[in-house]
């Protein structure tokens, strides 16, 4: 497929408005020295190029989107029309309070549900992404110890099947990230924490259900240790919708957390959208909030706040668009973390015969097969099956991740999907299983239907071509 | 031609082979298999201090990034630039690509032998 700069013919274009017939001087100041490179292309073959595009893509409405802790659920459409109302879209952040009072309600009541979901009493809209959230929450943290004057806290914990962006998170924040081990049930190892925890311990951060989709069963003994010891506990709300309105974080013990608007609540994300990374906390760490909120109809900052994370009051269309599924939704906000469950349960007890799971008891949202067996005597690879699972109209789920399983496939149907998709998806998984051994090759030569085959990942990483190089013909 | 028996191991598949006073160090053999296509290595600078047990620096695949952890306490003198040049090197002669040499050698984690080695990964 050509890209549309090489489909472009000089003079050719879109007749946008009628050609200029008066003359027309401009200062030199603002021009370019040279012509901006843009295609020159008919309306109808761009239109064409776009829908080509489109076709080769992969997207939620596309088909099963089982990637791991990505929650790629379902965007109902009822929000985008909500954030479309003009009376939302078309506000410009700098405008006096009194005149956008309906934009400040929609945040004050997203942020009691918020609050209410999560039993915390205060949310930062500013944050624009889950990683923003949890570097948020962190220089929380770091405000109140150091407001308090302890200053030798220098240490976040972070267990070893966190998410790849904690310890991200943990040294942006300044913090020396300490890894706590898993046990071989696949949850905190307590002796660990126990041996790590101390007068350095800032806080700990802790994704519950974590990565391999478990819940731990020793969470109130973990942030009880955690408080002892001085640290404060930080929720990365990534996979909250495993737990929602059935569990609160604060009530388990931690104070401060992030949740993911574009997973939890249902707006789009991964190319379709902006993300939105709202942090919670609790009343003592309120002082510290960063950016403006509104007080009896003026912006007011916090007295000791950490600043701006971002400019204004974040993404606030998401902001829209989560309000609307939680008033769609209301009170059957736990039927999402109940469907989540049993979606997942169900793939992983239709698939444990065949293929080994990493820690074989009940899961919550998501769970992890370990192939690593099946790859030691097949050679048939976590990357093969993810590759063959193309063919069959599916995207792959989380490969090689979280690091503690070998050869890891995590599965993350999500809340959205219905039992004929999940008994597709089982059937593709089983056909799969008896390709790996009754034609590996035809694994490990996957995909054969997409618009490119396997894609040579070393090399690109390798030798990335980053840019397009235009001839320089004008 | 450096023979994989004389070189010491740790639990965390890195390699030391002394040279005097100084070492070098490496990832094994098993560390590259298990890694994949090594496609970018990040390493301190000569001058920094490394600890032992503690990471030097990190190596990166196209399957995920592990950490490689300093198996002595001293101070870098000398980088291998052609690993960052060229990662794949690891891949092809993992005992031949040293990361770094540290002088100043103060501490060391617990060393396995080569025999030790492969029998802890056999």
């Amino acid at each position: 497929m050509k890209l549309i700069f090489e489909k472009s013919i000089p003079g050719r274009g879109q007749d946008i408005f009628p050609a200029c017939d008066v003359p027309v001087k401009m200062p030199a100041a603002p021009l370019r020295e040279k012509k901006a490179h843009l295609p020159e292309i008919s309306e109808n073959e761009m239109g064409r190029h776009y829908t080509a595009l489109a076709k080769r893509a992969h997207g939620v409405n596309d088909g099963f989107y089982p990637l791991g802790s990505c929650t790629m659920k379902h965007n109902p459409r009822i929000n985008e029309k909500m954030a479309n109302l003009p009376g939302f879209a078309k506000l410009h952040p700098l405008q006096p309070a009194e005149t956008v009072q309906g934009a400040n309600e929609l945040i004050a009541d997203l942020e009691k549900m918020l609050c209410e979901i999560t039993g915390m009493d205060g949310v930062t809209f500013q944050p624009a992404a889950g990683a923003h959230g949890e570097f948020t929450g962190l220089l929380l943290i770091k405000a109140y110890h150091t407001d308090r004057g302890d200053t030798e806290r220098t240490e976040i914990l972070v267990p070893d099947a966190a998410h790849g962006t904690n310890p991200a998170s943990a040294t942006m924040a300044g913090y020396k990230t300490v890894v706590i081990k898993s046990n071989e049930n696949g949850t905190v190892d307590l002796d660990d924490l126990k041996a790590h925890l101390g007068p350095k311990t800032a806080g700990l951060m802790l994704t519950n259900p974590n990565t391999v989709g478990l819940f731990d069963p020793n969470i109130m003994e973990i942030t009880r240790l955690v408080h002892e010891a001085g640290g404060l506990c930080y929720y990365d709300g990534a996979n909250l919708n495993a737990v929602i309105g059935i569990v609160r974080p604060a009530d388990i013990g931690f104070d401060v957390i992030h949740m993911n608007l574009h997973k939890t609540f249902s707006t789009p994300h991964g190319g379709g959208g902006p993300g939105s990374g709202p942090c919670a906390y609790k009343d003592f760490l309120a002082p510290f909030a960063p950016g403006l909120v509104c007080k009896d109809g003026k912006y007011v900052r916090a007295e000791k706040s950490i600043g701006n994370m971002t400019g204004f009051y974040g993404n606030f269309l998401v902001m829209v668009k989560a309000y609307a599924y939680l008033l769609t939704i209301g009170k059957d906000v736990h039927t999402i973390a109940e469907n989540a469950v049993l979606n997942a349960n169900y793939m992983q007890e239709k698939l444990k015969d065949l293929y080994p799971i990493a820690f074989d008891t009940t899961c919550m949202h998501e769970f992890v097969i370990g192939l690593d067996p099946i790859y030691r005597k097949t050679h048939v690879s976590a990357l093969d099956v993810a590759k063959a699972l193309l063919d069959y109209g599916i995207h792959p789920p989380t490969i090689y991740f979280p690091l503690i399983v070998h050869e890891a496939l995590m599965i993350e149907p999500t809340e959205t999907e219905t039992k004929e998709t999940l008994d597709e998806a089982i059937t593709a998984f089983r056909e799969i299983y008896d390709r790996i051994f009754n034609a590996p090759e035809s694994v490990q030569m996957a995909p054969q239907t997409t618009p490119v085959l396997r894609l040579d990942d070393t090399k690109a990483a390798r030798e990335p071509h980053l840019r397009y190089e235009f001839c320089d013909c004008e | 031609m450096i023979d994989p028996k004389e070189l010491k191991y740790t639990k965390d598949d890195e390699w030391v082979r002394y040279d005097g006073e100084d070492a070098y160090i490496g990832i094994t053999d098993y560390a590259q298999s298990e890694l994949g296509d090594l496609v970018f290595v990040n390493l301190p600078e000569v001058g920094d201090s490394v600890f032992a047990g503690e990471p030097l620096g990190d190596v990166e695949s196209v399957k995920a990034v592990a950490d490689v952890f300093c198996p002595v306490t001293g101070e870098v003198i000398e980088i291998n630039e052609d690993i960052l040049d060229d990662a794949s090197l690891i891949n092809s002669n993992p005992y031949g690509s040293w990361f770094i040499k540290v002088g100043n050698i103060s501490d060391n984690v617990e060393f396995l032998t080569a025999d030790e080695y492969d029998e802890y990964r056999g």
